[in-house]
């Protein structure tokens, strides 16, 4: 079954189509990856799911409720968290009190807040750095901590935007770990992502945005053969 | 000991009456505590919150004139002013966050500005309900004798007080820190940011409204020049927190000590007249430089800078 859906999507902004007729579906369990040269898009079909944006055109169901037209925090409430590429954290609270503040969405009380931030950093491997001000924490950290976050708020869809841009290869490969381990905890996974070692290995489906458009869709053997995206990246590096 | 810092304070303050003070040193009192009760209010929403108001004077304006006003209006006791406050203070808060609550930043900050003024001009002009210029005089003062007038607003105080830290400690001020740092990111977290924004902004409103109300009945006469004033009200509770130290539980009272202290210092000044305002510019922007968390946020700072250094770790 759907867990979401985003049916014919299109934004704007001014003259600009950021987004344009897009749609595909996400099934529930898999790990979806959505990649594109800069600019494709993918940052704002992101934000067009998770309500920061409302669509210009189309719609978006999530678990078969239209989402589309809702704010952020009530899609939240309904189990579908995110990160963002140009990290967001609370800076002047400590890496516990960013995770606690998120795992109130669920609890009941501080007792219980503390009891899902305590696992989550533990998951996450943030538990030495849970008294650090997260503003004096490293790129590779801070991105972590986005994670930790969003599953603090007990979601059943995680949308990750480029979680590992900036990493270095131990923290790469700590976070595609953590990115396995979210998976069998049963939560479903978008992920946006420029690395493309990475994204090929733990993708089951791939989803590719060229200038707004959706132009590919299938397993990562059919988008590695795919000629349009092939000549999408290569065109992005001849002109770069 | 620490943990028992509040109850021992507030034990001492409530011996003081029995300190047989002088009626102006019962004065100076309880203006530093009805300032605190104030900084604390505005702690809450432009210090936790972060959404930084610059029109306070029009919930201590309110809350004043509603007790003014069932004096005036119904001839009955203003200190029926607190119960009604909640209601009244609550209802122009509402108003004023569905219009202010929209913006971010500064543009919240001049709307706030903008209002308390607009509230001053009304309350000026809307002589058949406040009164006007002449303001309103309560006739009889319910006690001559200072003591009663300090115990209730260190009532209200302790009150405040403890409001203010459960909330802080609890979801309510989870949610409250984290707008303030990013208001997307809380969003996006599943706040509703907008309520909690709101419910800052009338916690904040009616703890204010009580300092009002309580003003009204102590000083016997209120006009809107002076409970809905810009400078000697908005501006100063900005001072307060901002010397004391904001979001800190103890930085409105230190602010409130200092700020108190200093406005009867310099009035006590010949020949000065409105350069206070001048003077209070000047250490705003002493202590925006040297000690930007405030006197409580920086004191580790100040300790060192008066060479009572601790011992290295
Ligand atoms: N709020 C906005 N206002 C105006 N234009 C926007 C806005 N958000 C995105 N855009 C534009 O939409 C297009 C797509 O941007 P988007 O951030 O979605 O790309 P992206 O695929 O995430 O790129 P990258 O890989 O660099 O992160 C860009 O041209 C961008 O400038
Ligand atoms: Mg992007």
């Amino acid at each position: 079954m759907s867990l979401l859906e985003v049916k014919r999507v299109s934004r704007f902004f001014g003259g600009i189509t950021a987004v344009k007729d897009v749609s595909f579906d996400i099934t529930k369990g898999e790990i979806l990856g959505l990649i594109g040269p800069n600019g494709a898009g993918k940052t704002t079909v992101f934000n067009v799911v998770n309500g920061f944006y409302p669509p210009s055109r189309g719609e978006v169901f999530f678990k078969g409720e239209q989402i589309s037209g809702l704010k952020p925090h009530q899609i939240c409430q309904r189990g579908l968290a995110r990160t963002f590429q140009v990290v967001k954290p609370l800076q002047r609270m400590s890496v516990l009190d960013n995770v606690v503040a998120s795992a109130f969405l669920r609890a009941r009380d501080r007792k219980e807040a503390d009891a899902i931030a305590a696992e989550v950093l533990n998951f996450t491997s943030l538990d030495e750095d849970r008294n650090v001000i997260s503003k004096g924490l490293p790129l590779g950290k801070r991105k972590r901590l986005e994670i930790a976050r969003a599953l603090a708020t007990r979601p059943d869809l995680l949308l990750l935007d480029e979680s590992f841009a900036g990493l270095n290869p131990s923290e790469l490969d700590e976070s595609i770990q953590i990115i396995r381990n979210i998976k069998k905890k049963g939560i479903t996974i978008m992920i946006i992502e420029h690395h493309m070692k990475v994204i090929m290995s733990i993708s089951d489906r791939i989803v590719v945005l060229n200038y707004g458009e959706k132009i590919a869709e299938g397993s990562p053997l059919e988008i590695g053969r795919n000629p349009l995206v092939v000549e999408a990246y290569l065109g992005e590096a001849q002109s770069a | 000991m620490k943990k028992h810092i509040t109850y021992i304070v507030l034990g001492l303050l409530a011996l003081v009456p029995l300190l047989g003070l002088s009626s102006y040193m019962m004065h100076i009192l309880i203006l530093v505590i009805m300032w605190s009760v104030i900084g604390m209010a505005w702690n809450l929403l432009s210090g936790y919150c972060g959404q930084v108001s610059f029109g306070h004077a029009a919930f201590f304006g309110v809350g004043a004139y509603t007790a003014g006003m069932l004096y005036s209006k119904l001839g009955i006791s203003g200190w029926w002013g607190f119960p009604a406050s909640v209601v009244v203070v609550a209802v122009f808060a509402l108003g004023i966050g569905y219009i202010c609550l929209r913006l971010r930043g500064p543009y919240f900050a001049l709307a706030t500005l903008a209002m308390g003024v607009i509230f001053r001009i009304v309350a000026e002009n809307l002589v058949g309900v406040t009164g006007g210029d002449l303001g309103i005089m309560l006739r009889e003062r319910t006690w001559i004798d200072k003591t009663w007038y300090f115990y209730i607003i260190l009532l209200v105080a302790a009150v405040t007080y403890y409001l203010v830290r459960k909330i802080i400690e609890s979801k309510l001020g989870y949610y409250f820190v984290a707008i303030r740092e990013d208001q997307d990111a809380a969003e996006s977290l599943g706040i509703n940011t907008t309520k909690y924004k709101t419910i800052a902004l009338i916690l904040s409103a009616v703890i204010t409204g009580f300092a009002g109300v309580f003003y009204t009945n102590y000083m016997g006469y209120i006009d809107p020049k002076v409970v809905f004033a810009l400078h000697d009200i908005s501006i100063i509770t900005i001072m307060v927190v901002m010397v004391g130290g904001v979001a800190t539980y103890w930085g409105p009272v230190v602010g409130a000590i200092i700020m108190v202290l200093l406005a009867e210092i310099i009035r006590s000044i010949p020949k000065l007249g409105t350069a206070h305002h001048t003077l209070f510019g000047v250490l705003l922007i002493v202590i925006i430089i040297f000690l930007p968390n405030g006197i409580v946020g920086d004191f580790s700072k100040l300790k060192r800078l008066f060479g009572m250094r601790s011992p290295a770790p």
